[in-house]
């Protein structure tokens, strides 16, 4: 059983329908990519997984329905979003925004400290700053630390490379993939940096206009130039 | 013209008729009654153009009113002035207090405007109780009584005349300046509106307003004082101007009537022991704005399919052509 | 962000500057000291109350009006219970519990329907009928008599270097800090308090890491609510103040005062704000003849209005633009 199943959902912003129909599986331990065009349904499809917009339609996971929960209960059940403009707590520091990150754990959460830090050791020396006054890759990462805080079960991140330097961008894409390497957490990446994504995911999605337009290996839509060209258009 | 534009100016004939002959089958007090709706008609009218329209919010319109109030009384008390001739001096001290407190509110919106309304309303019957020579202090002054059809009369002809004032202000340059104002000061400020000038302007014209509301309300009470004019009465007004609807000339009856005559009804009722009675009507405050959030003028638009449904919040209301 | 201006020193020097004015003047007038402390002691009823406000505003940004008629409300049942034979102490711990849960409860009887639909002036209006509803309800059920609350503190008198402080005066200060004080420990080292914290500044990116906003919104009205209780209380307690219906509308009022000076959305502001404003409003009533009773108010008003007229966001306030 797919850890994460979409079937024929849809949503809308008031009038306009962002999403029809979408149907999408992302298996344990897989990193999947969505990719698309502005407007195309990218960010709507992690909102209405983690519940944060509203949406009919069948979305699993585990085989547990989601459809009455809100956000508050996907961040219990083990999905961790990090939404389009990271979500970060400017106002508070560096520590109480991975403090929060480990919001619903019971337990000791030392052990969760210590490995943040080794994925992202500088932080160490900033607990004390405000937040909002890292930089745009800093502010990234600590979205990322927050939501490994959370020690998921699936990680949504709404295009983690906006706004970023190349060099920072694959320093990020390399901590999903060892976080997926080491931890077995399953990603589900929203991106419009094409390239970048397909290197580390090993299936992908194409939206457009709310729908699949298309599904399949990263290795095909990277290598085989019509499908590429005529849905990511390089 | 099509059915829609038709059914506004015959509401409003029909409602005029109505309130005309209302008093004939009226008691003297309750003409009295009718008379106060009239005087928070004027008032939630009068906020209605600086809060619904402009944006500017402001709880302190009781001070306007009482500009007016005392400029009546001591008009009438110490110089022996007719009431009706106080009236257009109550108008031009209530513009320039509203002048007054308009340019401090220049420099402030939201929440401290709001707060900055809030210390006027207070502060005004505090400054009058301490200066009783002039005022008359805690005893306040009496006023010339007038027979309940007088009073009734008086206050929905300034009413009428009101209500014709703002809306030919409203549906004009002005009021679309105004509303320019209200919806996004950067942009009417590069349209080439005047920040200071429409907004001062506002507040001057709404005060002047509220001060003729005093200035008829201290003759239907037949009393001036401090407490007359207490903070309760600049709370009434705004409830009442959200109840109703801001934004919304239509709504402005159905405000003053909801502050005026639920607390009265309850009491007169019999079944609610005075007591009880500011018990209901914080709740039914509470119920009005859970259910109708944008009030009663929303209701009305939506049952009679006006427009379209809009969610949107009162701090951007509905009105357009002065509906 | 916060942004820092080359003029960022003036405020903690003005304070720094204003606290050096009352120790000399109250080391060389016994008087002025006097009038200092009592002074003090009517800012830390208008500081429970305002921090109450601040915490509200910072959640929901909206004022809560009806604070101090809650606050009057919790106050009654404290008499109630002492009318029934409990002690003081035991009285006012009941009466905290008591008030977390009417604020808690109040928050999601009266508010959370208004705040679902409703923009902020809806809620403000809510609160406006929640104030007219509670003042109302004290008037029912206990009637509008004036009644009299029992002192904590027996009327005792402590004499430094000739000066008379009263120990209820001492008594107050002493609780009204404490109660902020443990308050504002509870928000920084407390997970609940960092939960409540992130839910006042980003609600949307604290449901993402399961923190349950309404909640915490409730629970913040609880706590205001037992703040407002401890205002209540201590007013109670002061001679000058009458247990009445309307007893808090006045101190409401210098509360509203003191947190918009202290920029709203610092707790620290409206402490320091409250404190100055309670000397501030006793010394000119002592001192300045023409200052009357009935002008304090205004005064207080007056005060505020200069203040926000140099620096619009407060004494504490972040020097954001303004946004139009």
């Amino acid at each position: 059983m797919a850890l994460l199943a979409l079937r024929d959902v849809d949503a809308r912003y008031g009038q306009v329908q962002a999403l029809r129909g979408v149907t999408l599986t992302v298996e344990s331990g897989e990193i999947v990519a969505i990719l698309g065009a502005n407007g195309a349904g990218k960010t709507t499809t992690l909102r209405a997984i983690s519940g944060t917009v509203r949406r009919t339609g069948t979305i699993e996971l585990d085989g547990r329905s989601l459809a009455r929960c809100g956000p508050e209960r996907a961040a219990r059940l083990g999905i961790a979003h990090v939404p389009e403009g990271r979500g970060t707590f400017s106002e508070l520091s560096v520590w109480e925004n991975l403090r929060l990150g480990a919001h619903t754990r019971r337990g000791s959460t030392k052990g969760d400290f210590a490995r943040v830090l080794e994925y992202f050791p500088w932080l160490e020396s900033r607990r004390s700053q405000q937040a909002g006054t890292l930089s745009g890759g800093e502010q990234q990462m600590l979205a990322l630390a927050r939501a490994i805080m959370q020690r998921p079960r699936l990680l949504l991140l709404d295009e983690p490379s906006l706004g970023l330097a190349p060099l920072v961008v694959s320093e990020i894409f390399r901590i999903v993939r060892e976080l997926n390497e080491r931890e077995g957490t399953a990603v589900l990446v929203v991106e419009q940096n094409a390239r970048t994504s397909l290197a580390t995911a090993s299936r992908a999605y194409v939206l457009e206009v709310g729908a699949v337009a298309y599904e399949g290996a990263s290795a095909d839509l990277r290598e085989r130039d019509t499908i590429r060209r005529s849905y990511l258009g390089y | 013209m099509s059915r829609r534009r038709l059914l506004g100016p015959i509401v409003a004939v029909v409602t005029a008729v109505v309130i005309a002959l209302l008093p004939l089958t009226l008691s003297n007090y309750h003409r009295s009654t009718g008379a106060a709706v009239g005087v928070f008609f004027v008032a939630i009218l009068a906020l209605n153009i600086v809060t619904g329209y402009t944006g500017q919010i402001s709880i302190g319109h009781g001070a306007f009113m009482a500009v007016g109030g005392y400029t009546t009384a001591i008009l009438t008390h110490d110089h022996g002035w007719n009431s009706i001739a106080t009236m257009p001096a109550a108008i031009v001290f209530g513009f320039i207090a509203g002048m007054i407190v308009g340019l401090p509110a220049l420099r402030f919106s939201g929440v401290y405007l709001a707060l900055t309304t809030f210390a006027v309303a207070l502060a005004v019957p505090q400054i009058a109780k301490n200066y009783p020579d002039f005022t008359g202090g805690t005893e306040g002054l009496p006023l010339p009584t007038h027979s309940g059809l007088w009073l009734y009369t008086t206050a929905w002809v300034v009413a009428g005349i009101s209500f014709v004032f703002a809306w030919l202000l409203l549906r004009g340059r002005t009021g679309r300046a105004f509303r320019a104002v209200r919806d996004s000061e950067i942009a009417a400020a590069s349209s080439g509106v005047s920040l200071p000038v429409h907004k001062t302007v506002s507040f001057g014209i709404s005060a002047a307003m509220a001060a003729v509301a005093g200035s008829v309300y201290v003759l239907v009470n037949n009393f001036v004082s401090p407490d007359v004019f207490a903070l309760q009465l600049s709370l009434f007004i705004l409830i009442g101007a959200v109840v109703g609807g801001l934004g919304s000339l239509w709504g402005v009856l159905v405000g003053a009537a909801f502050i005026e005559l639920l607390p009265l009804g309850l009491t007169s009722s019999g079944f609610v022991s005075s007591q009880l009675v500011p018990v209901i009507f914080g709740a039914v405050v509470i119920a009005v704005m859970a259910l109708v959030p944008l009030g009663a003028a929303d209701l009305l638009r939506r049952a009679l399919q006006f427009g379209p449904q809009k969610s949107q919040s009162p701090e951007v209301p509905l009105g357009t052509e002065g509906t | 962000m916060t942004a820092r201006r080359s003029t960022a020193w003036i405020v903690p020097t003005l304070l720094l500057a204003g606290c050096a004015a009352l120790l000399i003047g109250s080391l060389r007038s016994s008087l002025f000291a006097q009038q200092t402390i009592s002074g003090l002691a009517n800012g830390g009823i208008y500081a429970s109350l305002a921090v109450a406000l601040v915490l509200i505003y910072r959640a929901t940004e909206v004022i809560n009006f009806a604070q101090g008629a809650i606050a009057t409300f919790t106050t009654y049942v404290a008499w109630q219970l002492i009318d029934w034979g409990l002690a003081y102490w035991p009285a006012f711990i009941c009466t905290l519990a008591f008030a977390f849960a009417f604020g808690f409860a109040l928050e999601l009887v009266a508010i959370r329907p208004v705040e679902r639909r409703g923009s902020q002036l809806t809620v403000v209006i809510a609160s406006i009928g929640l104030l007219i509803l509670v003042e109302g309800a004290v008037g029912y059920i206990w009637g509008n008599d004036i009644r009299f609350m029992p002192a904590p503190f027996p009327a005792h008198i402590y004499r430094i270097g000739g000066v008379a402080f009263s120990r209820q005066d001492i008594a107050t200060i002493a609780i009204s800090i404490a109660s902020v004080g443990v308050l504002w420990l509870l928000f920084r080292f407390t997970k609940l308090g960092l939960a409540m914290r992130a839910a006042a500044v980003r609600p949307e990116a604290a449901r993402l890491v399961g923190i349950r906003v309404s909640w915490m919104l409730s629970l913040g009205w609880g706590l205001a609510a037992v703040l407002g209780a401890v205002a209540g209380m201590m007013a109670a307690a002061s001679p000058s103040v009458l247990l009445q219906p309307s007893m808090m509308d006045g101190i409401l009022i210098y509360a509203f005062a003191a947190a918009v000076l202290g920029g709203l959305e610092s707790a620290l502001g409206a402490v320091i704000g409250a404190l100055a404003i309670g000397v501030t409003l006793n010394l000119l009533g002592s001192y300045v003849s023409w200052i009357t009773p009935q002008l304090l108010l205004p005064a207080a008003f007056v005060l505020m209005l200069v203040v926000l007229l140099v620096k619009p966001s407060g004494l504490f306030g972040r020097t954001t633009a303004r946004r139009v």
